[in-house]
């Protein structure tokens, strides 16, 4: 059972106007096995979170704490806090020209795993996940997100996460620019992933629909950088139904 | 070999050069004006002041600035088919001055000072398997001269690899002769020991249909200047000119290209990427592509990338194209520079990869991009090595 804890996070970024407060004060626990949907109008913070929990240096934490097991997460470097279990799906993942997608795999599974993966069960693991996600064996031979189309580097990211095998996952709005089939293939590697390792996963989307896809089991309403309201799935149905003015004009 | 500077050619209107201190007074306005001479008195002497020399100052060059040079004492050893045959040939073979001719002084000395050329012969019935392998070897500072001669018969195959190790103040001409249908491969490794000063110039002139590709890979030696430059014989040509440095601290690496089209229907490529790292590495890129009025049907792009991988590097990019005829199929070029991009650290790292192993991926990845146009993976795996060499030796 792992626990992911942020506490009071209040998160500043430095932008050409000056010091700018983005969160202010999240509090939030995810548990193994749990899915957190956290839905928000556009410049809520829901994208600063995900960024503040995988470590991206443009963002300062001013106050407030991350725990992963009770460790400090906030003391940890980037790839620190991949090895110890975190992971981020990326809503726009960065192009690495001259970098294999093959390559870069093999050289994040042996960071992770402290040794290189052995050949043949990699290469299995690896066609099957890929098969699973509708992706041409091809792929493989592509440089790291050169010229993927939108829904091919949402697939990549999924692919990722289900060959790393993470303990918590933030899936940072991994539906947008996705059509109805894309969806349902990535939606289906999240579920497939949550099931094969009680992945607890933080769903972040503007959206309801990959809802229908992924249940949630708590959902949070970010507004102006904090939690303004949580639920049960019942709350994503009357988001759909009023949409985020109810939340905006208080 | 000291003769008139001779350009006029190509239905160019001839014209002289009245030595260098007109030269050096007016600036030259076109490509195809610049000295060409075989003789170093032709040469203004090496200043800031002239194009050539913007960038890599006379005290620089240990030496290399002189008018005359000791022959190259090193060891120049050969590894070859049986059907190769390879000599030492004064300036009366035909093949010896026949790709080009030197265009700054420190190759005009080199001309005047290696009584004799070592001259590769590739037979016309060579096939793609041919791989001819001149390893220059010296542990001699003394400022000397080399000049290498390839020449690829009509319709031969081959890959020719010339590597230069050791220590070495070597100022060097190679000419690159492409027989009409014949298809080379030129690699040209520079991996010096520091201490080293090395300019080479590179001539290659292709005959009909003939095709080039040259990679100039420079890794070590203080500095170290190739100036590889194409020119065609006969319409239907197509060089690629593909290159890699890797500069660290204090080291000076050059890169000055040309490529003259003057028959119709050729074709130029042009792929340099540098990486630099550390204080004071300096690398510099000056790609001119002429097209002249004769070279219809012309088809060339250039391009050049430098990433600076921190502060107190320095990378000089400078493209020129030079076009006398609107009739042709494509004329481009791209350049820029840029610092080591931290998000693709980002993305590496939020996998797990730590921050040395992720700039090590970065960069052997924007330099692979060269590298993967060899073809050759045999040449492609002995350069990822080298090249993690380098990696390895710069984060240490």
């Amino acid at each position: 059972m792992t626990i992911l804890q942020i506490k009071n996070l209040h998160v500043t970024v430095d932008t050409e106007q000056g010091t700018k407060e983005i969160l202010k004060g999240v509090d939030l626990t995810i548990r193994s096995g749990e899915t957190h949907a956290i839905m928000g109008p556009n410049g809520s913070g829901k994208s600063t979170l995900a960024y503040t929990i995988a470590g991206h240096p443009k963002y300062t934490v001013t106050e407030g704490e991350i725990l992963l097991d009770g460790e400090d997460v906030l003391a940890m470097s980037v790839d620190e806090r991949a090895r110890a279990g975190l992971f981020l799906a990326m809503q726009y993942p960065v192009e690495i020209p001259g970098v294999s997608v093959s390559n870069f795999l093999r050289t994040a599974k042996t960071a992770l795993s402290g040794e290189a993966p052995a050949l043949r069960g990699w290469i299995k693991d690896l066609r099957s996940a890929m098969e699973d996600l509708k992706m041409d064996s091809g792929f493989t031979e592509r440089n790291v997100n050169e010229g993927f189309s939108g829904g091919e580097k949402k697939r990549h990211e999924i692919l990722q996460l289900e060959l790393l095998k993470p303990k918590i996952a933030v899936l940072d709005e991994t539906d947008s620019g996705l059509d109805v089939d894309a969806l349902k293939i990535v939606s289906e590697g999240v579920n497939r992933a949550k099931g094969n390792t009680d992945l607890g996963v933080l769903l972040i989307t503007h959206y309801t629909r990959i809802l229908k896809y992924i249940k949630p089991d708590f959902v949070h309403v970010f507004v102006a950088g904090k939690v303004a309201e949580q639920g049960g799935p019942e709350l994503a149905e009357r988001l759909e139904a009023e949409g985020y003015d109810r939340y905006l004009k208080a | 070999m000291a003769e008139a500077t001779q350009t006029a050619q190509h239905g160019n209107k001839a014209h002289s050069h009245g030595g260098y201190a007109s030269a050096a007074e007016v600036p030259l306005q076109t490509r195809s004006e610049r000295v060409r001479s075989t003789n170093v008195a032709d040469f203004a002497p090496i200043a800031p002041r002239e194009e050539q020399w913007r960038y890599l100052s006379a005290s620089k060059l240990n030496g290399l600035d002189a008018d005359s040079l000791e022959e190259f004492s090193g060891d120049i050893a050969t590894k070859h088919p049986e059907n190769v045959v390879t000599a030492w040939v004064g300036p009366e073979h035909a093949a010896f001055g026949a790709a080009g001719m030197p265009e700054d002084r420190t190759s005009a000395a080199a001309w005047g000072s290696a009584a004799a050329a070592y001259l590769v012969t590739i037979p016309s019935d060579a096939e793609a398997d041919c791989e001819v392998q001149l390893t220059f070897t010296s542990h001699d500072l003394t400022p000397s001269a080399a000049h290498i001669i390839i020449e690829a018969k009509p319709h031969s195959k081959a890959i020719v690899i010339i590597d230069h190790k050791g220590d070495a103040t070597l100022a060097e001409n190679v000419e690159i002769l492409v027989g009409d249908e014949a298809n080379l491969t030129v690699v040209s490794i520079q991996d010096w020991n520091a201490g080293s000063v090395h300019t080479s110039a590179q001539f290659a002139k292709l005959g009909r249909n003939a095709k080039l590709k040259h990679l100039n890979i420079s890794l070590g030696g203080d500095v170290v200047r190739v100036s590889p430059s194409a020119s065609f014989a006969a319409p239907g040509g197509d060089v690629e000119l593909l290159g890699v440095y890797f500069a660290d601290s204090d080291q000076h690496l050059e890169n000055r290209l040309f490529v003259d089209h003057s028959e119709p229907n050729c074709k130029s490529r042009v792929t340099y990427k540098g990486a630099l790292q550390g204080d004071g590495a300096h690398t510099v890129w000056v790609g001119d592509v002429l097209i002249r009025a004769a070279a219809e049907g012309t088809d060339t792009y250039e391009l050049n990338r430098n990433l600076l991988l921190n502060d107190g590097c320095r990378a000089d990019s400078v493209p020129n194209l030079e076009i006398e005829t609107g009739q042709i199929q494509g004329a481009g070029h791209a350049s820029a520079s840029g610092r080591f991009d931290d998000e693709q650290l980002f993305y590496l790292q939020a996998r797990g990869i730590t921050e040395s192993d992720a700039r090590r991926l970065v960069v052997r990845g924007f330099l692979n991009e060269v590298i993967q146009q060899i073809g050759i993976p045999e040449i492609e795996d002995r350069l990822n090595q080298a090249i993690d060499l380098e990696l390895a030796r710069s984060a240490s």
